[in-house]
């Protein structure tokens, strides 16, 4: 093709039509909605909106599902890595089947899981009963939230981690061993830094995810206002009450984290250009 | 320090990479492994290193048998064909690494390691490019950086794998340069692999010829230029 | 091959493979094993009992029925988002992709509220629809606006890198050739996507019918009316009746396990596809 003759841009059929119902789709079903709730969580002004998302109550389920989602998120970084490390590493009978039992949380309904959570987990469960018996009782308490976000956010860290613990450079692991380093050094002054960022991404993944959690939380927690209870139910108390704009109020503020999360990650994902570049 | 390797084997899943293979490197050689991919030379240079472990045979270090010796403790500098610098450590950490995770007994102090750093910088040529990030360097600056990296703790080995295969001729010559100076300035003893003639015959005192895990001949350029050991390498310098 | 050098020592190894699967195990397969246990713990006949009895039944055929209706509407969206961002060049094509990525970081109790707020008695348009006598929440239409909410970017997700990936030569030596628009779709870029398809399928399928926060917000919990199967589950948890809860639990686990056995085997010969193609 001579340079410079190029015809005006071919543009393939169809541009109109799915530019079209992908916009229409997007406003209709996600940008309206929620819109809504921004404007009804000032319908009633600057000081509702301050007595409703910043309420005694609602700071107490905001500490309750954003520091356990944090505490979980951090604690999964590790055991993920863990785990992420086995499953592209090692070779072991059964590796596929159990690549497949880490996508659980994602495919198993949370309302599910937080029955099952709080089976094993109560005073008369599996798990609960020992642990009962030594004084740390899970069900109904902050701790049982703390293990069931485990559960929700493990998927999230290992699947991000996965594909760059696969792509690490073995060459940069033998120039540190030729160069003097011990397994252990070599492990944390050259791998973990190169993971950082996919770390990083996991963890936000999963604490965005834990904050706003509900079907597997609700049962296991023991919804006491100002002990154990999380932000949404907070807001679907507050519907209940026909508090609308009390509950966009709260509502808010969990879309607010919601989208320092998404620029966080973005974020994220340019470190992560940077570092490989 | 002069190597010797003594019957060395070494088996992948399906191929023998080596097979009996034996060499002497007198102290403060430069030595190319030079052959076609397949023939052997990287997994022997490797063995050296301790990045590989071979079936059977040993290696000697001066009279020191290391065949069993992990490769953080040979005392080796190794450089990778693509670099193998660490993208998250700017320059300069990258070539004091190697003094940076010594003992605690053993390591420089701080002054020293810097001091080392920027004289490693001068060797190679890069003055003043200490605080910058490998990602911001060409090919060629990334090797002068390895090479210096891998010699800051004073090996009495330096092995190079294709060092100069990813980058492109110009480059490549002003390279092959760089390391000849550095070579008769530290007297270090120096295995390099390369696929290239023209660079074995041009930086290398002895060349060793390899073939399907074989060494078809050991010796200087002239003398295999002149007198060929084998059709093989009869055919293979024709080129 | 990873070089010998590089191989942690047995004991490193041991200990790691022993936390990564005692941690697995017991957060991940003893919930299901739980859900299993709990629900045969009477016999299988109170297990059959509790998920044919009438409001299970009807429990089982909203959750289908919601699925059936917003998982193609998703797909279909989906397939046109990755058909206008893969196969042309515009400004905000970024933006788009997180715009579209975004039901992902919303709370599902914040999905349910935001539809009880256009649609609901105190709505937006509360009155509007009174006067009409259309119900939206507490009702089908709601559960599946909640529903198309929180399943949103599934299949899209899945299908706008590949259809990236794969560019637009197909397409556009198809149209070369003579092909009308829709005839290039159908025959050229449909058979490329299948299993990427597929896949975005299947996991908009599983999180349609397992979603509970959102349409729990919504519907209003009218047994036998407005309650999917998740929801039922939590109707019967709190009546104490545990034994149907897990039951019904269980075909909800049994759903889950068929998807994740699908995801694999897709994987599995998707990733063989998607090789070949390069």
């Amino acid at each position: 093709m001579v340079p410079g003759a190029r015809p005006r841009s071919f543009r393939l059929p169809g541009f109109g039509l799915t530019l079209g119902i992908t916009l229409f789709w997007l406003s209709f079903i996600v940008l309206i909605p929620l819109s809504t709730v921004l404007a009804r969580s000032w319908s009633g002004g600057w000081e509702h909106f301050l007595e409703a998302a910043a309420s005694p109550r609602a700071l107490a389920a905001y500490r309750l599902s954003f520091g356990v989602a944090l505490l979980a998120a951090a604690a999964n970084c590790v055991f993920g890595l863990i785990v992420a490390w086995v499953l592209v590493r090692y070779k072991f009978p059964a590796k596929r089947l159990f690549s497949a039992v880490i996508d659980l949380p994602f495919a198993l309904p949370t309302a599910v899981a937080g029955i099952a959570l709080t089976a094993l987990y109560a005073d008369t469960g599996l798990i609960g009963r020992p642990l009962a018996k030594i004084g740390i009782p899970v069900a109904y308490t902050p701790l049982g939230v703390f293990i069931a976000l485990l559960f929700i956010g493990l998927p999230f860290v290992v699947r991000t981690l996965e594909p760059v613990i696969a792509e690490l450079s073995r060459e940069q692991e033998e120039a540190a061993l030729t160069l003097g380093a011990s397994r252990s050094q070599t492990f944390w002054r050259i791998v973990l830094p190169t993971l950082a960022p996919a770390l990083a991404t996991g963890f936000a993944l999963a604490f965005a995810r834990g904050a706003g959690e509900y079907g597997s939380v609700i049962f296991i927690a023991g919804n006491m206002p100002f002990h154990s209870e999380i932000a949404p139910l907070l807001i679907v108390t507050r519907l209940e009450e026909y508090d609308y704009s009390g509950a966009a109020a709260i509502a808010t503020v969990m879309l607010g984290v919601s989208f320092a999360m998404l620029l966080v990650l973005n974020l994220l994902q340019r470190w992560r250009v940077r570092r490989i570049g | 320090m002069g190597i010797r390797i003594e019957r060395i084997s070494k088996r992948f899943s399906d191929y023998l990479a080596l097979d009996e293979v034996s060499l002497e490197i007198a102290g403060g050689e430069f030595v190319a492994l030079l052959g076609p991919s397949g023939s052997g030379k990287t997994t022997l240079l490797r063995i050296l290193a301790g990045l590989e472990i071979p079936e059977s045979g040993r290696v000697f270090f001066s009279r020191r048998d290391v065949t069993a010796t992990p490769a953080s403790k040979r005392g080796i500098g190794f450089v990778f064909q693509h670099y193998a610098l660490f993208g998250h450590m700017t320059v300069a950490q990258n070539i004091a690494f190697g003094l940076s995770v010594m003992p605690r007994r053993q390591r420089p102090s701080t002054s020293e390691i810097k001091r080392r750093v920027e004289h490693l910088l001068a060797l190679v040529q890069l003055p003043g490019l200490d605080g910058r990030y490998p990602s911001q360097l060409s090919g060629g600056q990334r090797q002068r950086v390895a090479l210096a990296r891998a010699l800051a703790r004073e090996p009495e080995i330096l092995l190079l794998d294709e060092p100069f295969g990813a980058l492109d001729a110009k480059v490549r010559r002003e390279l092959r340069g760089a390391l000849r100076t550095i070579h008769e300035e530290l007297g270090v003893t120096s295995v390099f692999v390369t696929h290239d003639q023209e660079e074995a015959f041009a930086l290398a005192d002895r060349v060793a010829v390899l073939n399907a895990g074989k060494i078809e001949q050991f010796a200087t350029a002239d003398a295999i230029k002149a007198h060929p050991a084998t059709d093989f390498v009869r055919a293979f310098v024709a080129h | 091959m990873r070089a010998a050098a590089l191989k942690a020592p047995l004991g490193t190894r041991a200990t790691l493979m022993l936390i990564a699967l005692t941690y697995v195990g017991v957060m991940l397969l003893l919930p299901l094993g739980a859900v299993l246990f709990e629900a045969l713990r009477k016999g299988i006949g109170l297990w059959w009992a509790a998920i044919s009895e009438p409001d299970a039944r009807s429990a089982i055929r909203l959750t289908l029925l919601v699925a059936a209706i917003s998982v193609p509407l998703n797909t279909v969206f989906g397939v046109a988002a990755a058909w206008a961002i893969s196969k042309y060049n515009f400004a905000g094509k970024g933006l788009l992709i997180a715009l579209i990525e975004l039901p992902f970081s919303v709370s599902p109790v914040v999905a349910g509220l935001v539809f009880v707020m256009l649609f609901g008695a105190n709505g937006w348009f509360g009155t509007w629809l009174e006067d009409h006598d259309i119900q939206i929440v507490f009702a089908l239409p709601g559960l599946v606006l909640a529903t198309v909410f929180v399943t949103f970017p599934y299949v899209a997700r899945q299908l706008v890198p590949l259809m990236t990936v794969q560019g637009r030569t197909e397409e556009e030596a198809a149209l070369t050739l003579g092909a009308s628009g829709w005839r290039t779709f159908w025959r050229v870029t449909l058979p490329n996507i299948r299993f990427g398809l597929l896949y975005g399928v299947l996991l908009c399928n599983a999180r349609a019918m397992g979603e509970f926060g959102a349409v729990s917000v919504v519907s209003g919990h009218i047994r036998g009316e407005t309650n999917t199967m998740p929801l039922h589950v939590e109707v019967l948890y709190n009546d104490y009746n545990f034994v149907a809860a897990f039951s019904v639990a269980s075909l909800l686990a049994l759903l889950a396990l068929v998807t994740l056995a699908l995801k694999t085997a897709l994987e599995w010969r998707y990733r063989a596809e998607l090789e070949a193609r390069r």
